[in-house]
């Protein structure tokens, strides 16, 4: 909507009086707010029970207009969405391939919400940090470097040794336990197995160091590669921000109701693959639910065959997946928490599929061999 | 110093003495302005993030929207950032601005689909990530103060202060018949009933004094309220008893003084009666219904019964009969601010300024008893004896017990 000039907010409330046909197509229909709308069209005052403020709230959203400074944050989830980092490649003699990566453990204050700032702590300033991409059988060489004012290390899920494992109080020998304040400790391994994977720091105490941001996701492909497709990461998670250990906000890639005001662009037909990862704190469970389409679901990524058709998976906590799907129809399609209150305090966005100037109802009416709702009439 | 006449030579030389009075005065503040100005030397910069400390002074409930006034009670400006109703953020628009400044307040409209009768929890976040939480408990729209409210509210008071008040002085005729040695127990059964609402008053002036901002007192202006209401009477007193000698007349130390007294503590009473009963029709927690009403009814006769009780007993011992315009005046005195405060409390309340009513109405009721209470001596002096204690556990037993049938 930002494109034309109209915030979603107006469209899918006032601007649905207006009769305007991308209104209804968008906020009437899939909204179910036909009454609200039939109120509005016929100027009556709104019933005085309570209800009358539906029309306003078409789904839960931080106070209007505002947003988050994604330049004085230094990252966008936007950018985060397709951003992975593949490091830098050599050949051992051996033949294999060394792949490595520069991590930085800093302190920085960020924006989670619009307004609030959180003293986040960051892989490469960033929360979540770089989604750090291998292919199977590699050579990993992460050079971990702590500029931050607390201990921190960098823990991998994977095949390795127990040195390598970022694990404070083991392999403190070799340097692979806590990297304090100015110190840096390179962790190496095989990438195995293939699949979607996590890292994070393992610092106790545990839950904060994790919640303050130390985290990220780690794809190792698989050999022979998975089919082309539109990738994008989701780290699910949330910010305690007044440190009671329990979220105030929650997001995918840190803030929330992002992809709200600014739809994922995906083609329509095309495949998307999402890697979705759970680093969310204090509550046990999350999910992800999409509307108006199912997804083949790949745990942990780790088979190359689905488990399920579906339109809900449910994450513990470190658990993820790897989704595929396509889009068969244009338009904008939530995606959230199907655990509604984390939904409602920030993890809610939009796929937004083809063109939304085409979103007409005449357009939508194409798809149907039946008449079109009522709503498409008027 | 020029009475004494025997000081050998007054402090501060040949001063005058207004300049001793303003030197130390200028010194002072001297000294404060050189400290802001050099930043309080010595101090340094303070330790530990900026306080936040926020009180929700109101909610009200409008169709689609809720509103919060919110009050800044810490040393810090604090800035509203997002707020989330029962763990769903909402749009909201902030009338007095997001930032709120040191004892600066600001109202939240906050747009949500509430519905009657549920329960809400609301965070507001503030630029730190701190959280402010205010809850209501059953939600009802706030009705709007217009005239019709303003008559409702009247009404209410009517029903629940000045006629019930008056109905009680009805008893006049019947202490008359009594004979002279009720006196000292009906005395002692109004001081029951004042202790009674005076435990009951401090009790829930707390309890409100708990939600006001620590800022402006606190709990404290509730015993504030009381010193100041005692002493206030006690000077009233005293100047009246002092023109009432010089007027020669008995009237000062008679019974209807007395039950003035009572009345105008009983009035201060009610007042807080009304506010509570006021803010909570307001915030929809207080259904009226008619047993309600009933209730407050029964409670407060035997208020009026304590307003005529000291004149049957005043020092006198004969029984007075004031004119019906007095009677009806003393009933108004000690009912009509039931109407006052239902209209405070419904319509501008504010924890601060109930918890300081409610304490006035405490130190009320306090120096009433004070005044009262020698009037049921024995010839002995003594205060406690058989018919005294038993007048006093029957005031208390009569209020708890109509008490009862208005636990709200």
């Amino acid at each position: 909507m930002s494109k034309n000039g109209i915030s979603r907010r107006r469209l899918l409330g006032g601007a649905a009086a207006a009769a305007a046909p991308a209104a209804l197509a968008l906020g009437g229909v899939l909204n179910g707010r036909g009454a609200e709308v039939d109120r509005a069209l016929a100027g009556r005052p709104p019933a005085p029970n309570g209800h009358a403020g539906h029309s306003d709230f078409p789904h839960a959203t931080f106070a209007a207009g505002a947003t988050v400074d994604h330049v004085r944050n230094g990252f966008h989830p936007t950018e985060i969405l397709r951003d992975f980092d593949y490091g830098t490649t050599r050949r051992l003699a051996s033949g294999r391939v060394l792949r490595e990566w520069e991590i930085v453990a800093q302190d920085k204050k960020i924006e989670v919400a619009p307004g609030v700032s959180y003293e986040a702590w960051t892989y490469n300033n960033r929360v979540p940090g770089p989604t750090l991409r291998a292919r199977e059988g590699e050579r990993l060489r992460i050079r971990f470097v702590n500029a931050s004012e607390h201990p921190h290390t960098m823990h991998f899920h994977g095949v390795h040794r127990a040195g390598m494992d970022g694990m404070p109080g083991i392999g403190e020998l070799g340097g692979g336990g806590q990297v304090e304040p100015g110190e840096s400790f390179a962790y190496e391994f095989d990438a195995s197995p293939f699949g979607l994977h996590l890292y994070h720091c393992h610092v106790a105490p545990l839950a904060a160091h994790i919640a303050r941001g130390l985290y990220g996701a780690f794809v190792i492909d698989p050999r022979q590669g998975r089919p082309e497709a539109d990738e994008m990461v989701m780290v699910m998670n949330g910010f305690d921000t007044n440190f009671d250990l329990a979220n105030e906000v929650y997001a995918v890639n840190s803030v929330g109701f992002h992809y709200v005001n600014e739809p994922i662009q995906v083609e329509r037909g095309g495949l998307v693959r999402v890697y979705l990862v759970n680093a969310l704190e204090y509550d046990p469970v999350n999910s992800f639910h999409l509307h108006g389409n199912f997804f083949q679901h790949y745990p942990t990524g780790t088979s190359l065959a689905p488990s399920e058709y579906t339109d809900t998976v449910i994450q513990g906590q470190g658990q993820r997946g790897i989704l595929e799907l396509e889009f068969p129809f244009d338009g904008d399609y939530m995606f959230h928490a199907h655990v509604s209150e984390f939904a409602e305090l920030g993890w809610t966005g939009f796929f937004r599929v083809g063109d939304p100037s085409r979103l007409t109802a005449a357009a939508a009416a194409a798809y149907c061999e039946l008449p079109w709702g009522e709503r498409g009439r008027t | 110093m020029e009475a004494g006449g025997q000081v050998e030579r007054a402090p501060g030389g040949g001063l005058p003495t207004w300049a001793l009075g303003a030197i130390p005065l200028a010194l002072i503040a001297i000294a404060i302005a050189a400290f802001a100005l050099l930043g309080g030397p010595g101090l340094g910069e303070r330790s530990g993030p900026p306080v936040e400390e926020v009180a929700v002074e109101q909610t009200a409930l409008r169709p689609g929207t809720i509103e919060l006034t919110l009050r800044n009670d810490g040393p810090d400006p604090v800035a509203i950032a997002q707020v989330a109703v029962n763990d769903a953020y909402a749009p909201f628009v902030a009338e007095g601005g997001n930032e709120i400044a040191r004892l600066g307040s600001t109202t939240l409209d906050v747009s949500y689909p509430w519905i009657e009768g549920e329960a809400y929890e609301i965070f507001v976040l503030t630029s730190s990530g701190g959280t402010i939480e205010a809850s209501i408990p059953v939600a009802a729209e706030t009705p709007t103060a217009d005239l019709d409210f303003y008559g409702l509210m009247a009404l209410l008071g009517i029903y629940v202060g000045v006629i019930p008040v008056s109905l009680g002085m009805l008893w006049l005729p019947f202490l008359g018949r009594l004979g002279r040695r009720w006196m000292s127990s009906l005395i002692a059964f109004t001081v029951g009933l004042l202790a009674f609402l005076a435990i009951d008053a401090t009790l829930e002036g707390l309890e409100i004094a708990a939600a006001a901002p620590a800022a402006f007192g606190g709990t404290s202006l509730v015993f504030v309220g009381a010193l100041v209401a005692y002493l206030g009477l006690a000077g009233v007193d005293a100047h009246l008893s002092q023109r009432g000698r010089r007027a020669a007349g008995a009237a000062a130390s008679g019974g209807f003084y007395l039950a003035l007294l009572v009345a105008i503590g009983i009035g201060l009473h009610n007042l807080g009666e009304g506010l509570a009963i006021g803010s909570s029709y307001a915030s929809g927690a207080l259904a009226l219904g008619a047993f309600l009403v009933v209730g407050f009814a029964i409670h407060n006769t035997t208020e009026g019964l304590a307003i005529v009780a000291p004149l049957r007993g005043g020092s006198s011992g004969e029984v007075e009969r004031p004119g019906l315009g007095r009677l009806l005046g003393l009933g108004l005195i000690a009912g009509a601010p039931a109407i006052l405060g239902a209209w405070i409390g419904a319509s501008a309340f504010d924890p601060s300024l109930a918890a300081l009513l409610f304490g006035v109405g405490v130190g009320a009721i306090l120096r009433v008893i004070v005044q009262i209470s020698p009037a049921m001596r024995d010839p002995d002096g003594r205060l406690l004896y058989p018919s005294t204690v038993a007048g006093m556990l029957a005031g208390i037993a009569v209020l708890y017990l109509t008490g009862l049938l208005v636990s709200v």
